[in-house]
């Protein structure tokens, strides 16, 4: 029997539920992904080379975080079958019956109209555009297509997590250049090594719920080396603004070292993951799971500080 | 008649709704101003 097959939609059962709280609604829009999409989105418009009247900057932001917001009320309608058999995931507002499935998918829709509406009415239509694509990808390709069929899910899916630098920046100047599709490329490499890490210790999780994560195809091993080595992909990445003269020491001295960090991290795991995992602390897994975190924000901030400071060469 | 607990959940969902549509006709109206301000 399948998840879905198993799943019983407790959200549907009027005599269970009691009526969804504002705050159930916000739950649906995940919050705290939000806010990372939101920071490397106010980057992507705070570092491009034009100003922007704040209330228009202020209009793309929100449209960033609400489409973002949006689509992970629709990912939660979709998923609901395997978010209620996850221990990370069982308590969200729809496995918990706080809130209709149908509630979920109508908040999310509505929503990415909205967002993508006041994107294009305050901005410009190429942003709206790239919006649209963002949570039409993430909904139907790695929701739908990808996420239950092919342990390459993250790695492709990751392409909507890393596109709100991309629309900030498109959002204020009506274009897209080089530096924020290396924007793009920071976030879209270092996605694979983030959930990796996680997955390499809620591996039974995904298990039981049917999800081909890396780790439950191919195991720990296979998983700890792909982490290495996209690690070390990303270090180089991270650095490829300041070797293009697009930002300023402070940048590049600040993104060797994260790099440098994340790497050791990740060789650390590789090293040490197989005892790690067999006693059951999954120590250096949870680590690097953690500082992937810090280190996407400090790069961004890096970015910005520097862009702030006055970077030398705009392309 | 007292509010049972749904009443005051629904009544608290239907302001909340109220409170988005003024902020989305005060947003569309502030950017739409700035729009204009920058045609000019």
């Amino acid at each position: 029997m399948s998840v879905s097959e198993s799943y019983t939609d407790r959200s549907s059962s009027t005599l269970e539920r009691t009526p969804a709280r504002v705050r159930d609604f916000v739950a649906l829009l995940k919050p705290r992904v939000m806010s990372l999409v939101v920071f490397t989105g106010l980057v992507g418009m705070a570092v491009a080379p034009v100003d922007v009247h704040p209330v228009l900057a202020i209009a793309a932001l929100l449209s960033i975080a609400l489409g973002a917001g949006a689509s992970g009320a629709i990912n939660m309608w979709y998923d609901a079958d395997i978010d209620a058999v996850m221990d990370r995931t069982k308590d969200r507002p729809i496995p918990s019956g706080k809130v209709s499935a149908s509630e979920a998918l109508t908040l999310g829709v509505v929503v990415s109209g909205g967002a993508v509406m006041v994107m294009g009415l305050a901005n410009n239509y190429l942003a709206a555009g790239l919006l649209l694509l963002t949570i039409g990808f993430y909904v139907f390709v790695y929701t739908m297509w990808l996420k239950r069929r092919t342990p390459q899910n993250i790695v492709i899916g990751g392409a909507a997590g890393a596109m709100p630098p991309l629309i900030g920046w498109a959002a204020v100047t009506g274009e897209i250049s080089l530096f924020p599709i290396l924007m793009f490329a920071i976030i879209f490499i270092w996605t694979p090594p983030h959930f990796w890490a996680l997955a390499l210790y809620r591996k039974g999780d995904y298990a039981r719920a049917g999800v081909p994560m890396l780790p439950v195809t191919a195991g720990s091993a296979k998983t700890r080396l792909q982490i290495l080595l996209y690690s070390l992909v990303l270090a180089a990445t991270g650095i490829v603004p300041w070797a293009l003269s697009l930002t300023g020491d402070l940048y590049g001295f600040g993104a060797a070292a994260l790099g440098f960090i994340f790497a050791a991290l990740a060789f650390g795991l590789f090293r040490k993951g197989a005892a790690e995992e067999a006693d059951g602390s999954h120590l250096s897994a949870k680590r690097l799971f953690r500082f992937s975190l810090l280190y996407l924000f400090l790069m961004f901030t890096l970015l910005l500080v520097d862009g702030l400071m006055g970077a030398p060469v705009w392309w | 008649m007292p509010l049972s607990d749904e009443h005051r959940r629904l009544r608290g969902r239907n302001y909340t709704v109220a409170a988005i549509l003024v902020a989305m006709m005060v947003l569309f109206f502030v950017v739409t101003m700035v729009r204009i301000a920058g045609a000019s």
